[in-house]
């Protein structure tokens, strides 16, 4: 009898639906269907034990090709490159379990590392944003259940984030929003007409680049201020229009996406956002949400928050002090800036993600890949680190896209001999620890306090 | 004022972080003693000598020390970060941070310097013959209270993000802006005598920015009430005089509500 597992939580995006049934066979190695799934969670499950999978790790040699080593030498060799670099870059942990990200980090502090996830280069601007403005959000919970107008700007979760609609924001009859999307205003604010603008009430279409200027005219407006006649390509009746919408809303929420952190201006793009909402719950209630991407990249942030006091781009080269400035110590400028001299790619792509330069100047070092499949980054990685795929082989804790966690359960075992992200950091932080022992009992401690060098020598 | 000389001879593999390269570190030092102080490049320490020649001794106080560094030192950071009196010549260029988080004395760049030269300053001049990345004068990541006081100037360019919640001080910039110039402003000056892409002022409460050429894009926040005759940087000219930020929050001084602004000349 194949056996039906039920309210289990889908690895791919941030919206997190943990009310996925996935239904496996007998012997409990093949997934045979995946219910309620959006066609890109479906996929995940299917592709763990649809084809061949890499079992062990894979190490380049000297002709180009790639050579099957044991799971011992490959922690031997990753040790090694992060014990004698100067300043090595560990990258990634969208889609890993929060577990496997405290590991790395472990890692990270006992090598002197720059520790950074993928934030840097989605919603890291959110962050500082935050830090500087503060942020009124809410859960998704509360989107659902109170929301009256939702606003989705520089977002399209039509395609990015599949079931955020008919999960939280548009379509669902909450507590006191039985009505479903009857009862609801939508607004799209998009510089392209998405298939998300499709179904909104009120589209505007923003001139790309030029969103900082269209929150600047909102913000006036609604202090009762004079605009000019146009703003961002918007008319000035269609600003007072939606000004209105927003003032006479019971509950709203700003969901923005990648239009604002990847446009000019970034972080302050957000920031001018955070303080509209600030300003409009002079009126009533509004929240804003970051629509972060993959299922726990929200959680690097908490974990390391938690850990060092910054959610990401953390310099830990001087070990007890973490120093955090992206521009200076995010990923693709320390890659473009040839920063570094090694650099550990962890459940992402970087190969495919970076810029071609940030690419070339990292190729110059050693470069490892730490991923369940085979992507750009492991094709062209010195070594690649196969591991079970969190939320199908592997369970854990994972942090919606609200800051709500979640506890993701296994449906299958991952390929015999396969570890988890967690114990390969685990066991890299433990041949760290014997390396540094090895050569502190040779005399020659590098980089250690003052102190600690004049007692080892003799 | 006794001079100390550094002359790089060895340039680093990674870039080297040179906190230590300030007059307050160098005063009261032999020579051989400023070649012992500690630069960091990625997690490993060493020695300023291992990387620079060190030539003369500092003086007795930071006040009466003056730093010259030679050759190229755009792998350099964090040259003259805290100091609080004394000099130091970069004679060439520089990379980031340098005279960050300073409270006085002059560093003086006859070349660019990278980005986050100058934040979080308190007071002390900060001149640049080249051009600044960005984060000129800003304030360090998260905090609300950007520059407090001191004098930046800077003879070419600069990139985005100059002055933001700036304070209080003077920013003086020869050629153009990027976008966001004063963001978040609560006082000080910036005065840009090229072009100014756009975002300038941008949820600005209070302060002023004078701009001699164009703004790209102009703020919608920002309104036009008259014309001006005043004195910015020891000449007079005609400005007109727009206030702003009208979407951010603003104080109320003797009754009257207080602006930020923004001046463009005529």
């Amino acid at each position: 009898m194949p056996k039906k597992v039920e309210n289990v939580g889908c690895p791919y995006c941030g919206v997190c639906c943990d009310d996925l049934v996935v239904t496996v066979s007998d012997d409990g190695k093949k997934i045979l269907e995946v219910e309620n799934a959006c066609a890109i969670g479906n996929q995940i499950f299917h592709h763990a034990t649809g084809g061949e999978r890499i079992r062990l790790p894979r190490l380049r040699q000297p002709d180009g090709s790639y050579k099957e080593i044991s799971y011992d030498e490959a922690v031997d060799y990753a040790a090694k490159v992060l014990h004698n670099a100067k300043k090595p870059l560990i990258y990634g942990f969208g889609s890993t379990n929060c577990e496997g990200m405290a590991a790395a980090a472990k890692v990270a502090e006992k090598a002197g590392a720059v520790l950074d996830n993928c934030a840097s280069i989605c919603h890291g601007s959110s962050f500082l944003a935050i830090f500087d403005n503060g942020y009124p959000s809410c859960t998704l919970g509360e989107t659902k259940n109170r929301a009256d107008v939702i606003v989705y700007w520089g977002a399209n979760p039509a395609h990015a984030h599949p079931r955020h609609m008919s999960r939280y924001s548009i379509f669902p009859r909450g507590f006191f929003t039985g009505k479903g999307h009857k009862s609801r205003k939508i607004i799209v604010i998009d510089p392209r007409h998405t298939d998300t603008a499709q179904v909104a009430d009120i589209y505007l279409q923003v001139k790309q680049g030029h969103d900082y200027e269209l929150f600047d005219a909102f913000r006036a407006v609604v202090r009762g201020h004079e605009i000019p006649d146009v703003v961002a390509g918007i008319k000035r009746e269609q600003i007072l229009e939606v000004a209105n919408i927003l003032k006479k809303a019971r509950f709203g929420t700003i969901f923005y996406g990648m239009g604002l952190c990847h446009s000019d201006g970034r972080n302050h793009n957000v920031d001018i956002a955070i303080s509209l909402t600030r300003d409009l719950n002079d009126f009533t209630k509004w929240t804003i949400m970051a629509m972060r991407g993959h299922y726990n990249i929200t959680g690097p942030g908490a974990v390391w928050s938690w850990q060092y006091g910054y959610p990401y781009c953390l310099d830990l080269t001087k070990r007890d002090i973490a120093h955090m400035n992206p521009g200076e110590t995010s990923s693709v400028d320390l890659a473009m800036r040839d920063e570094v001299d090694a650099f550990f790619n962890v459940g992402t792509d970087a190969g495919a993600h970076f810029p071609i330069d940030a690419v070339k100047h990292l190729k110059k070092h050693p470069w490892i890949t730490v991923d369940p499949n085979i992507c750009m980054a492991s094709e062209i990685s010195d070594l690649h680190i196969p591991v079970g795929i969190v939320g199908v082989e592997v369970p854990g804790i994972v942090y919606r896209m609200d800051n709500v966690p979640i506890q993701y359960r296994k449906v299958i075992d991952p390929p015999e001999g396969v570890i988890s992200d967690e114990e390969l950091f685990e066991r890299i932080h433990k041949r760290l620890c014997e390396l540094e022992a090895e050569e502190a009992a040779k005399g020659q401690v590098k980089a250690a306090p003052e102190g600690v060098r004049a007692e080892s020598e003799p | 004022m006794k001079t100390v000389t550094l002359t790089l001879t060895n340039p680093s593999e990674l870039f080297l972080e040179g906190q230590n390269i300030t007059p307050d570190n160098f005063a009261g030092k032999k020579a051989a003693e400023i070649a012992a102080l500690d630069v960091w490049e990625g997690k490993q320490k060493s020695p300023l000598g291992k990387y620079f020649s060190v030539e003369g001794d500092g003086g007795a106080t930071a006040a009466e020390t003056k730093i010259v560094l030679r050759g190229d030192c755009t792998r350099t950071k964090r040259i003259g970060q805290q100091m609080t009196a004394g000099e130091i010549v970069i004679e060439g260029s520089a990379d980031m941070y340098i005279g960050g988080w300073m409270k006085g004395g002059k560093i003086h760049v006859k070349g660019n310097v990278d980005s986050f030269c100058g934040i979080g300053m308190e007071g002390g001049e900060l001149l640049v013959d080249g051009n600044a990345g960005s984060h000129l004068g800003s304030s360090p990541r998260g905090e609300w209270r950007g520059m407090q006081g001191g004098m930046i100037r800077v003879a070419g360019s600069v990139g985005n993000d100059t002055a933001t919640f700036i304070n209080g001080g003077t920013i003086v910039i020869g050629g153009d802006a990027d976008i966001h110039v004063s963001t978040h402003g609560e006082g000080g000056t910036v005065v840009v005598k090229g072009n100014a892409k756009g975002r300038v002022g941008g949820q600005m409460v209070k302060g002023d920015i004078y701009v001699y050429g164009t703004i790209e894009n102009p703020l919608p926040g920002f309104q036009m009430v008259g014309e001006v005759e005043q004195e910015v940087d020891g000449e007079k000219a005609r400005f007109v005089h727009h206030i702003g930020d009208l979407g951010e929050r603003h104080p109320v001084s003797r009754g009257k509500t207080v602006y930020a602004n923004l001046y463009t000349r005529i």
